[in-house]
Protein backbone atom coordinates (compact mmCIF):
# COMPACT_ATOMS: atom_id res chain seq x y z
CA UNK A 1 0.00 0.00 0.00
CA UNK A 2 2.62 2.59 0.62
CA UNK A 3 4.74 1.65 -2.62
CA UNK A 4 1.54 3.05 -4.57
CA UNK A 5 1.09 6.18 -2.59
CA UNK A 6 4.96 6.32 -3.40
CA UNK A 7 4.16 5.73 -7.11
CA UNK A 8 1.57 8.19 -7.45
CA UNK A 9 3.86 10.97 -6.03
CA UNK A 10 6.61 9.62 -8.81
CA UNK A 11 3.45 10.33 -11.28
CA UNK A 12 2.86 13.91 -10.26
CA UNK A 13 6.11 14.73 -10.33
CA UNK A 14 6.63 12.95 -13.79
CA UNK A 15 4.16 14.94 -14.88
CA UNK A 16 5.31 18.23 -14.15
CA UNK A 17 8.85 17.30 -15.48
CA UNK A 18 6.42 16.58 -18.95
CA UNK A 19 5.15 20.10 -18.66
CA UNK A 20 8.24 21.38 -18.72
CA UNK A 21 9.67 18.84 -21.27
CA UNK A 22 6.78 20.45 -24.07
CA UNK A 23 6.80 24.37 -23.19
CA UNK A 24 10.79 24.85 -22.46
CA UNK A 25 12.14 27.51 -24.47
CA UNK A 26 15.22 26.09 -24.98
CA UNK A 27 16.12 22.61 -26.32
CA UNK A 28 18.84 21.86 -23.08
CA UNK A 29 15.71 22.31 -21.02
CA UNK A 30 13.95 19.50 -23.24
CA UNK A 31 17.17 17.89 -22.39
CA UNK A 32 17.45 18.31 -19.20
CA UNK A 33 13.61 17.16 -17.85
CA UNK A 34 13.70 13.96 -20.28
CA UNK A 35 16.87 12.76 -18.21
CA UNK A 36 15.25 13.23 -15.00
CA UNK A 37 12.17 11.70 -16.36
CA UNK A 38 13.95 8.74 -17.13
CA UNK A 39 16.00 8.57 -13.61
CA UNK A 40 12.18 9.01 -11.73
CA UNK A 41 10.76 6.03 -14.31
CA UNK A 42 13.47 3.65 -12.96
CA UNK A 43 12.60 4.47 -9.60
CA UNK A 44 9.21 3.86 -10.36
CA UNK A 45 10.51 0.35 -12.14
CA UNK A 46 11.97 -0.34 -8.92
CA UNK A 47 9.33 0.46 -6.44
CA UNK A 48 6.74 -1.37 -8.91
CA UNK A 49 8.86 -4.70 -8.59
CA UNK A 50 8.83 -4.82 -4.59
CA UNK A 51 5.26 -3.08 -5.00
CA UNK A 52 4.22 -6.80 -7.02
CA UNK A 53 6.30 -8.81 -5.04
CA UNK A 54 8.56 -9.73 -7.96
CA UNK A 55 12.29 -7.63 -6.83
CA UNK A 56 13.60 -8.77 -10.24
CA UNK A 57 12.48 -5.77 -12.02
CA UNK A 58 15.63 -3.97 -10.17
CA UNK A 59 17.95 -5.51 -13.03
CA UNK A 60 15.63 -3.31 -15.58
CA UNK A 61 16.10 -0.24 -13.43
CA UNK A 62 19.62 -0.55 -13.66
CA UNK A 63 19.92 -0.86 -17.09
CA UNK A 64 17.66 1.81 -17.84
CA UNK A 65 19.97 4.26 -16.21
CA UNK A 66 22.22 3.53 -18.16
CA UNK A 67 20.30 3.99 -20.93
CA UNK A 68 19.20 7.15 -20.27
CA UNK A 69 22.66 8.51 -19.42
CA UNK A 70 24.13 7.52 -22.67
CA UNK A 71 20.68 9.05 -24.73
CA UNK A 72 21.25 12.67 -22.87
CA UNK A 73 25.03 12.66 -24.01
CA UNK A 74 24.08 11.40 -27.18
CA UNK A 75 21.14 13.89 -27.65
CA UNK A 76 23.54 16.78 -26.41
CA UNK A 77 26.66 15.80 -29.02
CA UNK A 78 24.09 16.25 -31.70
CA UNK A 79 22.68 19.52 -30.75
CA UNK A 80 26.33 20.73 -30.50
CA UNK A 81 27.20 19.97 -33.89
CA UNK A 82 23.65 21.37 -34.82
CA UNK A 83 24.95 24.56 -33.22
CA UNK A 84 28.17 24.67 -35.09
CA UNK A 85 26.93 24.50 -38.04
CA UNK A 86 24.48 27.14 -38.00
CA UNK A 87 27.94 29.88 -36.51
CA UNK B 1 12.54 -4.87 15.10
CA UNK B 2 9.89 -5.15 12.42
CA UNK B 3 8.14 -2.28 13.74
CA UNK B 4 11.69 -0.40 13.13
CA UNK B 5 11.70 -1.89 9.27
CA UNK B 6 8.56 -1.10 8.54
CA UNK B 7 8.49 2.45 9.60
CA UNK B 8 11.78 3.34 8.33
CA UNK B 9 10.91 2.36 5.14
CA UNK B 10 8.02 4.32 5.07
CA UNK B 11 9.79 7.01 6.49
CA UNK B 12 12.83 6.94 4.04
CA UNK B 13 10.26 6.73 0.74
CA UNK B 14 8.02 9.15 1.65
CA UNK B 15 11.54 11.58 2.18
CA UNK B 16 12.99 10.54 -1.07
CA UNK B 17 8.80 11.05 -2.78
CA UNK B 18 9.55 14.92 -1.40
CA UNK B 19 12.71 15.48 -2.34
CA UNK B 20 11.41 14.38 -5.90
CA UNK B 21 8.36 16.29 -6.11
CA UNK B 22 10.32 19.57 -5.05
CA UNK B 23 12.52 19.33 -7.86
CA UNK B 24 10.27 18.65 -10.12
CA UNK B 25 8.48 21.65 -9.02
CA UNK B 26 11.95 23.67 -8.94
CA UNK B 27 11.97 22.22 -12.73
CA UNK B 28 8.94 24.63 -13.41
CA UNK B 29 9.46 27.16 -11.33
CA UNK B 30 12.88 28.21 -11.53
CA UNK B 31 13.52 30.91 -14.22
CA UNK B 32 16.63 29.66 -16.00
CA UNK B 33 18.14 26.55 -17.39
CA UNK B 34 21.39 27.04 -15.63
CA UNK B 35 19.46 27.13 -12.14
CA UNK B 36 16.99 24.13 -13.72
CA UNK B 37 20.18 22.01 -13.39
CA UNK B 38 20.24 22.47 -10.00
CA UNK B 39 16.67 21.05 -9.50
CA UNK B 40 16.98 18.03 -11.57
CA UNK B 41 20.77 17.24 -9.66
CA UNK B 42 17.90 17.48 -6.37
CA UNK B 43 15.91 14.51 -8.07
CA UNK B 44 19.38 12.55 -8.93
CA UNK B 45 21.06 12.69 -5.28
CA UNK B 46 19.06 13.00 -2.89
CA UNK B 47 15.23 11.22 -3.97
CA UNK B 48 17.46 8.14 -6.21
CA UNK B 49 19.58 7.91 -2.47
CA UNK B 50 16.52 7.89 -0.12
CA UNK B 51 14.07 5.71 -1.89
CA UNK B 52 17.13 3.33 -2.71
CA UNK B 53 17.82 3.62 0.75
CA UNK B 54 14.27 2.57 2.14
CA UNK B 55 13.76 -0.07 -0.47
CA UNK B 56 17.14 -1.27 0.98
CA UNK B 57 15.85 -1.82 4.61
CA UNK B 58 12.80 -3.27 3.30
CA UNK B 59 14.62 -5.95 1.19
CA UNK B 60 16.94 -6.92 3.78
CA UNK B 61 20.72 -8.02 3.20
CA UNK B 62 21.09 -10.40 0.35
CA UNK B 63 22.64 -9.98 -3.64
CA UNK B 64 19.45 -7.77 -4.44
CA UNK B 65 20.11 -5.25 -1.79
CA UNK B 66 23.72 -5.02 -3.48
CA UNK B 67 21.96 -4.40 -7.02
CA UNK B 68 19.76 -1.72 -5.43
CA UNK B 69 23.01 -0.42 -4.11
CA UNK B 70 24.88 -0.46 -7.73
CA UNK B 71 21.45 2.01 -9.00
CA UNK B 72 22.94 5.30 -6.67
CA UNK B 73 26.61 4.69 -7.00
CA UNK B 74 25.95 4.58 -10.83
CA UNK B 75 24.09 8.00 -10.59
CA UNK B 76 26.42 9.40 -8.35
CA UNK B 77 28.83 8.88 -11.48
CA UNK B 78 26.76 10.18 -14.23
CA UNK B 79 24.57 13.15 -12.85
CA UNK B 80 27.76 15.44 -12.45
CA UNK B 81 28.50 14.49 -15.75
CA UNK B 82 25.72 15.00 -17.52
CA UNK B 83 24.84 18.51 -15.58
CA UNK B 84 28.24 19.51 -16.35
CA UNK B 85 27.54 18.57 -19.63
CA UNK B 86 24.66 20.41 -20.46
CA UNK B 87 25.30 23.76 -18.55
CA UNK B 88 28.73 23.52 -20.88
CA UNK B 89 26.97 23.20 -24.74
CA UNK B 90 24.56 25.67 -23.18
CA UNK B 91 26.81 28.04 -22.50
CA UNK B 92 28.51 27.59 -26.02
CA UNK B 93 25.54 27.77 -27.81
CA UNK B 94 24.56 31.31 -26.47
CA UNK B 95 22.34 31.28 -23.53
CA UNK B 96 23.46 33.36 -20.68
CA UNK B 97 22.05 33.50 -16.92
CA UNK B 98 19.06 35.21 -16.71
CA UNK B 99 20.24 36.45 -12.85
CA UNK B 100 22.01 39.44 -12.37
CA UNK B 101 25.08 39.79 -9.38
CA UNK B 102 24.92 41.61 -6.94
CA UNK B 103 27.45 45.15 -7.10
Amino acid sequence: MIFFIALTILGLSILFCIYRAVKGPTPFDRILSISSIGTIMALGIAIHGFAFNRPDFVDIALMYILLNFLGTIAILKFYKMKGKKKV
Amino acid sequence: MEYLIHYSTIFFLFLGCFFILSGSVGLIKLPDVFSRIHAAGLIDTLGTGFIILSLIIHSGFSLLSLKLLLIPLFILFTSPISGHAISLFAHESGYKPKAKLKK
